[in-house]
């Protein structure tokens, strides 16, 4: 078992069922519905297979595990995977999220069946190998394969202005990457080698270490996204099918947090500890100013779009706050809002289904025929709101904590988010469910299907289960967090003496 | 033991939460009730075990929590003799209001929905009292708003009703943001949120030389919002930030506007809620936390200052309400008020022993008011009401008691009255003697808003139950008796209402205080209140009677004798009473300040900021460019030779002329 490249088999699995539905076509039901089961066995196996990966995780080590490593290209570039306490859980939130997506597009999804899933597969194998590559070609490759299979999915099956949105989408993120590529290069030119745990332990000049900060800051601010690079997510998530939305949320924003915490923290340091205000101050608009904007929306999508900006500036906060809570926060509030968000995302899709309309105005009193539905849509609103007891509430307020530990201006102007979120999320339920059932076309609107309750359900519970017992994410994440801040602090601290002498 | 008092409510919750539709009504309310009634007889099993031994506090640990660098928390109920005595209130009172729900929400067809969230309710609530760490009373905190939440929007289908939910949800967000601060700020200055920890190192962290309110100096050891502060200064600021929470959980001026549009709720939740537990919770916290506030003079005094506004503002709003729930809302965000004066002049006993009681009186008189309400076809206007003491006679009398308690009637310098005339006694006692600089502004206050209690309570009882009926015929045709499933609870409440504080008053402010009390409730060596408290001159001790005695009489002068003189006040005097009325227009200026600022705020960002700065310039305003270039780079080909040929020419002169230069 040890010797088994698990990490390998998660990430390639999925291109498995690739080429099983190459072989069947789509032109007839039959054909559609063998494609769509053997989709979704290959992404609950891949789910299955996954888990392997967090039980045979060893708690107590700092640094990777499950490593493989091969010869790939020439110039010392390998084939070089594994996970530590950072990465190891986005893995499983990928595979876990993914059986859900395939279950929500069942019925949505009617044109070219077989691209879709297609898409769906390969742009998951990516995703994986995202988290898993230690070598930095091999990441470029994964993180920006990944746009190809997404720009195709809102371009294609999405509403009515998915051109204009995938193309922004694809543009703005370009435009980071370009220059991540850039730095990647000068990174290898500096320092002889792309392996990162190499790269990890090699100490960059402090003043190259700004441009590459600045670089790497470009390609993941855009990802996660940042104020003031925010405003293609909106248009993203609007106009995504809503599997698509699920994955832009629920993974693809925390590639970004990722790309912080495995580059600009740990191989720029010092430059991150100087933009580290620049990036507490840009947190703290978003926070503040994406909250106002969401009260305002009229567009159920947009409005948790911007939630969702809102909920990523606590996780820069907590990052750049360089303290054991901060970071832990951040990566607890990366996995709780993949739930959240994404189980929010269904709850829209669950009734976009039935009207095909996202203005809030259409809805009122869904509490009346859909029960099931508002309480499970209740119990996500209060996790968006950071309520205890779900898991929204650990990560907002470890960050928060650990913001206030490093400067209180920034945990003070953050917290008001808590206000402002209230207000947005409640807004947003009572006039989706309550009230009284007036409106005709809601009149005949069905409470939640089988399939549906299988997707929403099991968030459900993950999202109280986080809440109440939040002990496993902290305990696989607890070592590599204390390493690295334990470096990192060192690093600032070392430059700060030499600069003193 | 301790489990099953907290656990079991939230059992009953999991099982009619999860199955009520098939259970049943019947089934719900019984399950919820019994599983209530249960956890209630306990708690007076724990009150006596603890409140009367030797034992002093003791933890029972339930799961790991939030364990994350310095932070290392655990569920966990940590037991003394505040918890115990706030156990007995909570699970009273909520057992009571389940038993009594079974009769007023009789019609209602979501019954299962309403015991569930009482349930739920009562077990947040009961997580919050037996909190061991401050993230675990953030817990219950939020979660009793939440199920406040729920209940007030229990009607879902009124507009007001769901205005209130979120109303009270967004105020209580705007205290809990105070206290989220204060307890980053404790755990920056104790390095933990765990409650053991924070009281072993609060007694000695204030260094001793220093005296009571240090001067400037000591290193500093937070630096909050660019100042740095140093030990003094740093708990001062602590405390404040945690008494913004207390601020909104509690109703206090100027976060109190959510409390009197709770009614909207069903009127046991009213009584449960928003009168005897969860608004009581920012009294539990400060008592809870009076380790750290003994520590800085200047939190307690603007505590007292606080409570004394409060208690005499809504006091004054009281007078005038029509609602019957309304003026009773008010009554219990003034009540509240002076159990913060208490708070803040250190006497701490008299607080809780005034919550304790008001639990008791407040209840009896929402489900009182419940038992009206119920009677008159769900009117709540009480112009709309009148005559009705001989049709439901014991609803009647229990008011009266209910008020008699409130209005602490009771003859002075013995130990003979109500339970409020030994609570708010002692509260206005202790607010004379107190030391801090505001305490004699607010006696003096407390002794008005005495009075205008006492005013304000009998108008009701007299409004009404006296004179002639208001109501129509056909209402008044209707009028009957509640069912005995919503008189016994009344009953019982009374009793207490009557006998809790001659029987307790030892225990919580008298001889026995040392040894009921215990560790629980930390005061400085210095503080005397409660010796003073009881040497107060003969006058301060008949004040609080002659003030109820001046109400009394103003009230039965205007609503007995010559209802017309009301009427002829207020037009003679229209804008203080339409100042009162409106309720000090507090609600109309946040509109204007808060909510349509962040409305319009929010536009702006949007569609400027967002549509026309950052697409503007940015991916829009690049792709016009864009299509603005290829366009006029598609207007110059024209397809005319000579247009080219020109161009060539134009081109060639160019390149010479360049080339000779």
């Amino acid at each position: 078992m040890t010797d088994w490249p698990i990490l390998s088999t998660v990430t390639f699995l999925p291109l498995v069922g690739v080429l099983l539905i190459l072989l069947i076509g789509d032109d007839n039901e039959n054909g559609r519905r063998n494609i769509r089961s053997i989709t979704l066995l290959t992404t609950v196996v891949t789910f299955v297979v996954s888990l392997f990966v967090w039980i045979g995780f060893d708690n107590s080590q700092a640094g990777f595990q499950m490593v493989e490593k091969h010869e790939w290209l020439d110039s010392g570039i390998s084939y070089h995977m594994g996970v530590d306490g950072i990465s190891m859980l986005f893995v499983i939130l990928t595979t876990f999220l993914m059986p859900l997506c395939i279950l929500a597009s069942w019925e949505s999804i009617q044109k070219s069946v077989k691209a879709y899933m297609i898409a769906f597969l390969l742009l998951e194998t990516l995703m994986i190998g995202v988290f898993c590559a230690l070598d930095i070609v091999l990441f470029y490759v994964f993180f920006e394969a990944g746009l190809i299979p997404m720009f195709i999915i809102i371009g294609v099956w999405g509403g009515k202005r998915r051109v204009y949105a995938s193309f922004k989408f694809f543009l703005y993120t370009l435009l980071g990457s370009v220059l991540m590529l850039l730095a990647m290069m000068a990174m290898f030119w500096q320092s002889g080698t792309t392996d990162i745990p190499t790269l990890l332990t090699h100490a960059f000049p402090a003043s190259m270490q700004t441009w590459l900060w600045l670089a790497f800051f470009a390609s993941f601010a855009v990802k996660m996204p940042m104020w003031p690079v925010h405003t293609w997510l909106p248009d993203a998530h609007v106009e995504a099918p809503t599997a698509g939305s699920v994955i832009l949320a629920g993974i693809l924003l925390k590639m970004g947090g990722y790309g912080f915490l495995r580059f600009s923290l740990p191989m720029f340091p010092i430059a991150s500890d100087m933009f580290a205000p620049m990036v507490f101050a840009l947190s703290v608009v978003a926070i503040i100013y994406t909250s106002l904007v969401a009260l305002m929306q009229e567009d159920m999508k947009k409005l948790i779009a911007y939630s969702s900006v809102a909920h990523m500036g606590y996780v820069t906060m907590g990052i750049f706050a360089v303290n054991a809570e901060g970071i832990q926060g951040a990566i607890f509030q990366m996995l709780s809002h993949g739930l959240v968000s994404s189980a929010l995302f269904l709850c829209v899709g669950v009734i976009y289904d039935r009207l095909h309309t996202r203005e809030i105005d259409a809805y009122g009193g869904l509490v009346n025929n859909m029960p099931k539905y508002a309480v499970a849509f209740l119990i996500f609103t209060m996790a968006n709101v950071g309520l205890p007891g779900t898991s929204g509430f650990v990560g907002e307020f470890l960050t928060l904590l650990g913001a206030f530990k490093a400067n209180t201006w920034v945990a003070f102007f953050a917290t008001t988010g808590v206000i402002l979120s209230a207000a947005y999320a409640l807004w947003l339920y009572r006039r989706v469910v309550f009230g009284t059932l007036t409106k005709d076309s809601l009149k005949g609107m069905l409470d939640l299907s089988g399939r549906e309750k299988a997707i929403l359900y099991p968030l459900v519970v993950l999202t109280i289960f986080f809440g109440v017992y939040p002990a496993p994410v902290f305990d696989a994440t607890a070592q590599s967090v204390k390493a690295l801040v334990t470096n990192v602090t060192a690093s600032i601290n070392a430059a700060q003496t030499a600069a003193a002498n | 033991m301790y489990q099953a008092i907290v656990f079991l409510p939230l059992i009953g919750f999991l099982i009619v939460g999860l199955f009520g539709t098939s259970l049943g009504a019947k089934a719900s309310e019984y399950i919820t009730s019994g599983l209530l009634v249960i956890s209630a007889v306990l708690s007076w099993v724990a009150f006596f075990s603890v409140g009367f031994s030797e034992t002093e506090v003791f933890t029972v640990p339930v799961l790991r929590w939030i364990q994350s660098g310095g932070i290392d928390t655990a569920w966990a109920l940590r037991i003394d003799t505040l918890t115990v005595v706030m156990l007995v209130v909570v699970n009273t009172v909520s057992a009571l209001v389940h038993i009594y729900s079974i009769g007023y929400m009789h019609h209602d067809p979501n019954r299962p929905r309403f015991f569930a969230y009482l349930s739920l309710f009562t077990f947040a609530m009961l997580m919050l009292v037996t909190s061991d760490n401050l993230i675990q009373m953030f817990f219950g905190w939020e979660g009793v708003g939440l199920a406040s939440y729920l209940l007030i929007g229990f009607w879902y289908k009124k507009p007001s009703a769901n205005a209130a939910a979120i109303k009270a949800f967004v105020v209580n967000r705007v205290g809990d943001f105070g206290f989220a601060l204060g307890i980053f700020g404790v755990f920056v200055l104790f390095g933990s949120v765990n409650l053991g920890t924070i009281f072993a190192n609060a007694a000695s962290f204030v260094p001793a030389e220093h005296g009571a309110e240090a001067a400037a100096g000591g290193e500093a050891v937070l630096n909050f919002l660019g100042y740095a502060l140093d030990k003094q200064a740093a708990i001062t600021v602590v405390c404040l930030l945690l008494f913004m929470g207390a601020m909104g959980k509690s109703a206090q001026v100027p976060l109190h506007t959510w409390l009197p549009d709770a009614m909207e709720g069903p009127t046991p939740v009213s009584a449960l809620i928003h009168a005897a537990t969860m608004v009581t919770a920012g009294v539990f916290m400060l008592a809870r936390l009076s380790p750290l506030f003994e520590l800085s003079h200047t939190a307690l005094l603007v505590v007292t200052f606080v409570g004394a506004i409060t208690a005499f503002f809504a006091a004054t709003v009281g007078l005038v309400q029509n609602d019957i729930k309304r003026v009773i809302a008010y009554s219990t965000c003034s009540q509240l008020g002076y159990m913060f004066v208490a708070l803040g002049v250190g006497a701490y006993g008299a607080a809780i022993f005034h919550l304790f009681t008001h639990a008791f009186f407040k209840a009896l008189l929402f489900l009182g008011s419940g038992s009206v309400i119920h009677a008159v076809s769900d009117e709540q206007d009480m112009r709309r009401m009148g005559g009705l003491r001989k049709l439901i006679p014991t609803t009647y009398w229990m008011m009266v008691i209910g008020t008699l308690a409130l209005t602490g009637v009771g003859i002075p310098v013995t130990v003979i009255g109500t339970a409020g005339f030994f609570s708010k006694d002692a509260i206005i006692e202790s607010a004379f003697v107190g030391h801090n600089a505001v305490a004699g502004f607010a006696f003096i206050l407390l002794v008005v808003a005495a009075c205008f209690t006492s005013f304000y309570s009998w108008r009701l009882i007299f409004m009404t139950f006296h004179g002639k009926p208001r109501a129509s015929h056909e209402v008044m045709h209707h009028v009957h008796e509640s069912p005995p499933v919503m008189l016994v609870p009344l009953f019982i409440l009374a009793a207490g209402a009557l006998f809790a504080g001659f029987l307790f008053h030892d225990q919580f402010i008298g001889e026995a205080y040392g040894e009921f009390w215990k560790a629980s409730l930390f005061t400085l060596p210095d503080n005397h209140i409660l010796h003073d408290m009881h040497g107060v001159p003969l006058w301060v001790k008949l004040s609080p009677f002659v003030a109820m005695l001046i109400g009394l009489l103003f009230a039965w002068q205007f609503y007995i004798r010559s209802p017309e003189t009301p009427k002829q006040l207020a037009a003679q005097h229209r804008g203080l009473y339409a100042f009162l009325l409106n309720k000090w227009y507090f609600d109309e200026l946040y509109d204007f300040l808060f909510v349509r600022a962040a409305k319009r705020l929010g536009h702006f960002l949007w569609k400027t900021g967002d549509g026309r700065i950052i697409d503007g310039l940015g991916p829009d305003g690049i792709s016009a460019r864009v299509v603005d270039v290829t366009n006029r780079v598609v207007k110059l080909q024209s397809g005319y030779l000579y247009h080219y040929a020109f161009a060539m020419l134009i081109g060639v002169a160019a390149l010479v002329t360049w080339m000779m230069l």
